[in-house]
Order: structure tokens, then sequence, then C-alpha cells
């Protein structure tokens, strides 16, 4: 029996017991991965690629640099202080003609005037005129159009020449580079992106506390009811989960507004009078009520399955002992849901902050929330670069929830109905 | 929720609130959703009740809104449009989702937790951001304004609920039937197919009926990716609440709410049956 200790196990065909084992682990880790391996690449490609390519046009800034190349070349060595020389006017009327024969000029004129206003014009008047223009450029371009002679367009010019910005970012926060190269804030009257992100956390937030206080009874109930009851309540909790968004969104509509159905009734029992009819939708509380309505489900669901894992016999045993109701649930229940409280609100409230259809139906102008204004930069304004940012300080923020929710529940615990 | 026979008054008392309350909650879950119901057969253009519908005269009320919804080429085509972006998105998500679920339940996964966290992203990032990233990179690579592009984006929205089924039906499958299987006689084929599949089918096809109400439901990616060819039912009825809003939107509605009470009779049936299958007790 001594040959066991010292000797290797091994299997039939003489292999050690220990490799042929890696070598099976080892196969069947392969076949694992290759099992997920299309739909790894499946995702790269229609997810994954986007998100990237969304954060690098974020930063990415290329219309300076390859739209006014010459330019950007003759500013070199610039020192800023003093109009720069004759060439970088022949320069820059050299790259304003070719932009012109081309018409290309258009995602340049943009760029520059969401750093300096008045840009678009000055580069659109003076490409038409460019291949009139004689030297001494430096002239004919200030009599062409008046930023030419000002210091601040070519230190704009020569700052935008970087591959790199982070003046979507900034924007995005409602700053910008002054002149003088510091971050100073936009005009009062343009400052509209972080009140927005306020905003958007904070009713968010109270979104995700009107679901707790309407969700716990309900998941109290269901998790304590017998069985075959609790399942037929179920159906009520999940029937509007199930339902269309659009179609949820829609009517609260016909509920909420002026001449609706809420209106109707309580002009009809005489509680308010017809001229008086309240507005609750196209405001904050068309939002709040819409979405506490439509995101209940995702807290009621997660409470009621911490809730079910609580034996009723702790209740009853902290009865027992002589607590008070309420102290007993203080104590003992609620300390134990809190598991599911957490799980709720996360999930409510990373949802909340990222809903866009919602707040553009009913929130009307103060119930928007800042996915409003990515689709505004991205349908009307056309300012993709600042969509890009926005949705990019978002994403951040979701994901540092989403890390967190994942730290406390795990992802693959998440259930569906 | 029986009281106890030791409860106060007090607490009978606040038994009876509680209840009361509850059934608010419930009234505002589900109320919404019957009040549009009888709205969606108004005679009048509106979107409230008439004098003749609260007396129930039968004048207040018609089908001219549902006629409205099956005589538009407008509508029909957007429905047609919905159906075939559902179905192929869903078939696709389901395939790759299904494979790669077996891959996440073996044992031997590495790197399980970021996979999944990477497989479930699509779920958790929000729907406009999706939107934004997908119309930058499918307009370069020239798939924006095409239906293989809604296709495609749906298909990686869908693949989360298909994931997630999937896997929880596979871990609570008992390896030892493959093994039993094995045993008496049966190749591994002859097997999965015996076997393993009757076993997963009903994880596999609610998965695919998540991935297709998702896809059935999407509004935002389409609104940023899709060309006015690939317009689907949300589209016509968020350009419908935002331009005219017309009850026809109410009948669209109605004929939805319908179609999510016949899923989640299918969902349920399912599960039981997946229980029934798997010899767990039924809860």
């Amino acid at each position: 029996m001594s040959h066991s200790s010292s000797e290797p196990l091994t299997t039939a065909d003489g292999v050690p017991l220990k490799v042929s084992l890696r070598r099976a682990v080892r196969r069947s880790k392969l076949k694992a991965l290759l099992l997920v391996s299309p739909l790894l690449a499946f995702l790269v490609i229609a997810f994954v690629m986007p998100i990237f390519d969304m954060l690098w046009r974020s930063v990415d800034n290329p219309e300076v640099s390859t739209h006014l190349s010459r330019t950007v070349e003759a500013l070199k060595g610039w020192d800023g202080e003093s109009l720069p020389e004759e060439l970088a006017f022949a320069a820059l009327v050299e790259d304003l003609r070719e932009g012109q024969e081309e018409r290309n000029l258009g995602l340049l004129s943009s760029r520059l005037n969401y750093e300096k206003s008045g840009m678009r014009s000055a580069i659109s008047r003076t490409a038409r005129r460019a291949a009139d223009l004689e030297p001494p450029f430096r002239e004919s371009l200030v009599e062409a159009h008046r930023a030419w002679g000002e210091l601040d367009t070519w230190r704009l010019i020569q700052r935008e020449a970087r591959p790199y910005t982070p003046s979507y970012y900034l924007a995005a926060v409602d700053r910008q580079v002054s002149p003088e190269g510091e971050i100073v804030k936009v005009p009062a009257h343009l400052e509209i992106h972080v009140a927005l992100f306020w905003r958007t956390f904070w009713m968010s937030a109270v979104i995700t506390g009107l679901t707790l206080l309407l969700g716990y009874p309900i998941a109290y109930l269901l998790a304590t009811l017998p069985l075959r009851r609790s399942n037929l309540l179920m159906i009520l909790v999940l029937l509007p989960f199930w339902t269309s968004l659009l179609v949820r969104t829609t009517t609260w509509i016909a509920i909420l507004q002026s001449q609706g159905v809420l209106n109707d009734m309580m002009v009809a029992i005489g509680m308010i009078a017809d001229e008086a009819r309240w507005q609750m939708i196209h405001n904050k509380v068309g939002t709040i009520v819409a979405m506490t309505h439509i995101l209940l489900p995702f807290m009621i669901l997660p409470l009621y399955s911490v809730m079910k894992t609580i034996p009723p016999s702790y209740m009853r045993a902290a009865r027992s002992l002589g607590g008070k109701p309420l102290l007993s649930f203080r104590r003992v229940y609620f300390p134990l849901t809190i598991p599911g409280i957490a799980a709720g609100g996360i999930l409510v409230f990373i949802l909340a902050i990222g809903y866009y259809i919602t707040p553009a139906l009913v929130g009307g102008q103060s119930g928007r929330f800042i996915t409003n204004y990515i689709a505004y930069h991205m349908q009307t304004s056309l300012n993709w670069g600042l969509a890009a940012a926005i949705a990019s300080i978002l994403l951040f923020v979701v994901i540092v929830f989403y890390l967190i929710f994942n730290r406390l529940i795990g992802v693959d615990k998440v259930k569906l109905g | 929720m029986a009281i106890p026979s030791y409860a106060t008054r007090g607490e009978r008392i606040w038994h009876t609130v509680f209840l009361g309350i509850c059934t608010l909650v419930f009234l505002f879950l589900v109320g919404p959703l019957l009040v549009i119901i009888p709205l969606s057969f108004n005679a009048e253009p509106y979107f409230t009740f008439s004098e003749e519908m609260l007396t129930l005269d039968p004048a207040g009320y018609s089908l001219r809104w549902y006629q409205d919804f099956f005589t538009s080429s407008e509508w029909l085509g957007a429905i047609k449009n919905s159906f075939i972006i559902g179905i192929a998105s869903t078939l696709l998500a389901t395939v790759l989702g299904t494979v790669a679920a077996l891959g996440l339940s073996s044992r031997h996964m590495p790197a399980r937790g970021a996979i999944m966290a990477m497989l479930i992203s699509p779920m958790i990032v929000p729907l406009i951001i999706s939107a934004a990233a997908m119309f930058f990179f499918f307009s370069k690579i020239n798939l924006a304004q095409t239906y293989l592009g809604v296709i495609l984006a749906h298909t990686a929205l869908g693949i989360p609920f298909v994931v997630i089924t999937v896997t929880a039906t596979l871990s609570s499958f008992d390896t030892t039937l493959i093994r039993a299987a094995h045993s008496l006689g049966a190749n591994p084929t002859r097997t999965f197919f015996k076997v393993v599949l009757p076993l997963v089918t009903p994880g596999v096809v609610s998965g695919a009926l998540f991935a297709f109400i998702t896809s059935f439901d999407e509004v935002v990616v389409v609104l940023f990716i899709a060309g006015p060819e690939q317009r689907t039912m949300p589209i016509q009825m968020w350009s419908g609440i935002r331009e005219q809003i017309s009850p026809t939107i109410l009948a669209v509605a109605t004929l939805l709410v319908l179609l999510s009470m016949l899923l989640l009779t299918t969902l349920e049936l399912l599960r039981r049956r997946g229980e029934r299958l798997r010899g767990v007790s039924p809860g």
C-alpha cells in the first residue's frame, strides 16, 4: 500500500490523474468560451463599439486641424501676443478658398461657432469672397470680416487645432474656455445643463421615494397572503409591467390633461370650477405621476422577493417577547427588508434617470430630463459632440449605480416577471 | 395575511386601513389601463367620457377608431414593420443568447461575472444613450436607416432578457438527468433532444417572448436610427401622441393591453409547465 503515497495516481492509460483532470477542465473551459463567443462578438459590434465610438466622439476634435491645416501649420510657434504674421493670413485665405470650392466648411464653422459666437458668419462670409481677396491678406481679410483682426480668433484657431478637446464636456456642465484660456461659466441665459442634471436627479429620487412608499405595502401584502390569492393579485402588478410604455404614458395623458377624465370628474362633482381646471400634465406633476406608475412594478418585484424569504415566525416571536406592533416592525421586519429596498431603489433610480419617452411626452418645459437634451442636441441643434458628452456623463452615473447594485445584489439574481 | 386572534382593537383598525391603502395602490396600478378601454369606443374625437357614454347610451359608443386603425395604410404598414423587425431580432437574440447561456452555465466558465455584466449591459444602459451611440456608429458603417440596422439594434437590446431567463432555467436544471439518460443507453444527440431540450424549452420561449416585446415596444432607438421606411408601431404612436392626438391611439392602446394580457398568460403557463417538468413544487 506504500506506492499510493509515493507514486501519483494515474488513469487507465497511464497519464497522471492530475494532468488528465487539468486537461479535461481546460477542454470544458474552452467549450464554454466557444459557446459564448458568437454572442460576445455580436455585442461588441452592435453595442460595445457604438458606445466607445460615442465616448470618442465626445472628445474628438478634427474640424480645425483638417479644414484649416495650412493655417494651423503657419500658426506653429506663434506667441499669441499680437496678430500673427502675413504668412498665417495667406494660409487662411488658401484654406478658405479650398473649403469653399469643396463646400465642406459647414462643420468647421459650427465647431468654431460653439466656442466663439459670430464665427459662423465670419467663415461663411470670408469664404465666399476668398477667391477675390488680394494681398496683403492681412488687410483684405480684416476688411472682409472684422473677426480676423481680433486676437481671440487666432488664439481660438491655434487652441482648437488639438486632436482632442475637453470643450464638449465643459459645455455639458455649462462651462467654456475664455479667450484668455481660463475655464469660466457660460453666460447666464445659456446655463441649462447643470440645472437639468440636478432636476433629473432629484425628480428621479422623488419618483424612487414614491414607488417605495406605494410599493412597500403592496409587496408586504403579496408576501404574506396565501399563495393562491397573492398570485391573483400579482397579475395586477405584472399587467402594467407588461403593457407598452407608450400605452401607459397615453393613459396618463387621457386622465390628467385639462379636458381629461380627472378634471372632468372634479368639475362634474363640483370640486373645482370649469374655468379653474388643474394643470396636471406637461409639467413636473405629469412626469412624476406617470413615471411613478410606470416604475412601480420595478420596486414591488424585488421587495416582494426579499419579503418572501422572511419567515412569519420572526414577527410572531417579536410580539411574544413583548414588542408592540410598531416596535416589532421597526426593529425586526423592516431591517430584514433593507436589501429589497436597496435593490428596488437603485433599480428604479437607474431606470428613472435614463427615461426619455415619458418626460418628453408628459413633461412639458418644467418636467424635462437631461435625456431630452441629449435628443435635442442630436436632432435639433445638431451639436453631436455635446450630445455625446452629456450622454457619457449620464452613462458614467448609471454605471456607478449599476456597480453598486451588482455589488449588493448581483445581476444574475435579477428575476424577470 | 389573516389577523391573529390576539390582535388588539387598534391592530384590527390598522389592518383595515392597510387593506384600504393597498386597494388604492392597486387601483393606481391598473385603473389607468382600465380607463382607456371604454374611452377607445368613444363616438366623439375626445379623450374623455361624453355625456352619452356615462348614461350608457349606445349612440355614445362606436367602433370608428378601430375602423380607422384597421383601414389606415400607415398603421398597417407600421404593424407589418414591427412584426418583421420584432420576429427577426427575436430569432437572432434567442439563438445567440441560448447558445451563450449554455456556455455560461458551465461550471468551468472563465470570467463569468465580467462576461455576464457585459451581456446584461444593453438592459442597464439608458435607451437614449444606446440610441445615440448606435446612431453615430451605424451611420458610419451605412447601417442607419436600414432594416438590418434596426434588427441588429433590437437584437442587442433583447439579448439580456434571453440570457437571464435561459441561464435561470439552466441553473435549476438537474444534470444527473443527463447522466441517467447516458446510463440508459442514449447517445449525446438523443439525450439533448429528448431530455435537455424539452426541459429548457419553456425558459427559451419565455426569453424569446421578452425579447419580442422589447423590440415590439421600443421607441427610442428606432426614433434615432430608423428611416421613414422602417416606421414601426411605437413610432406611429409616438408621432400620433405628439402631433395629431386622435382616439385611434386609444384603440391601438386597448389592443396592446389585450396583447400584454395574452403574453402574461402565456408566460405564466410556460412557468408552470417548466416547473412541472423539472419537478419543482409550484410556487
